[in-house]
């Protein structure tokens, strides 16, 4: 098991670290879903089989494919072009490491581990049940943020027809 | 070190990652990127609490996941909109460019 959490911690970070560090936009986004799909594998291994199926379908294919086409959409800047750092790359790297370096120094507890078994049902069941107003809420704030998204992009400078 | 720290030592180095990239790169698109990679670390500490939480059957940390990711999505959805339309306007994504409310 430890072993396997390595591998999958190894590629995870990496994915992430080369999505952050790389310079041409394309290959961090490219980079970033080996990031994410590690997570999701995470996810599997933790026997969260659902939430890690959905991280696949929602970031895997859904959120790299909107930034790559936001890339495109805004012809940002190939490898060629230099600088890809703000320039407070110092400062904000420092803060980065602190905060990594508190939140580690925080990590101490013990725990208890039982083994947990939840089925695709048993979620269904609960969203329906006790779950059933954050569900309509989600479902509401879904529908604000496609019609949202939609008005903001829209290019206003065309004459309607 | 027990299986639960490893987990919460991951999910932090990922939140580290997503907050350097943040608050690092020029690109409006990472930048929200590394915001994403942020959300998602938090979601690896919901899920890696349920797993080795006390009552696990109670699908607290399951459902929190769940509606975080729903929700992430919906963040990114109206954030890339919000980078396409301040592209159309300022011409540009690079965000040391974007200095026109600075003092």
């Amino acid at each position: 098991m430890t072993v396997a959490f390595f591998i999958l911690a190894l590629l995870t970070v990496a994915g992430t670290a080369a999505a952050m560090g790389l310079r041409n936009a394309v290959h961090c986004v490219l980079a970033l879903t080996l990031g994410f799909a590690g997570v999701a594998a995470i996810y599997l291994q933790l026997d969260a089989q659902f939430v890690g199926l959905t991280q696949i379908m929602v970031y895997v294919g859904a959120v790299a494919i909107l930034a790559v086409f936001a890339i495109m959409m805004t012809h940002s800047p190939g490898p060629a072009k230099p600088a890809a750092y703000s320039s407070y790359w110092i400062l904000g790297g420092l803060v980065a490491a602190a905060v990594f370096a508190v939140l580690a120094w925080a990590i101490h507890s013990d725990s208890a581990s039982l083994q947990p078994e939840v089925t695709v049902q048993q979620i269904g069941d609960a969203l329906m049940h006790h779950f059933v107003l954050p569900l309509e809420i989600m479902g509401l704030l879904l529908t604000a943020a496609l019609i949202g998204a939609v008005v903001i992009a829209m290019d206003r400078s065309e004459e309607p027809k | 070190m027990n299986s639960l720290q490893n987990y919460l030592l991951l999910s932090s180095l990922l939140f580290a990652i997503g907050l350097a990239g943040a608050l690092t790169r020029r690109n409006a698109i990472l930048v929200l990127i590394g915001i994403e990679l942020m959300l998602n670390a938090a979601n690896l500490n919901f899920i890696a609490f349920w797993r080795f939480g006390l009552n696990p059957s109670a699908l607290t940390g399951v459902m929190f996941a769940i509606f975080s990711i729903s929700v992430a999505a919906a963040e990114a959805a109206v954030g890339l909109a919000i980078i396409l339309a301040a592209y159309r306007h300022s011409k540009t994504t690079d965000l040391d460019q974007m200095n026109s409310l600075k003092g």
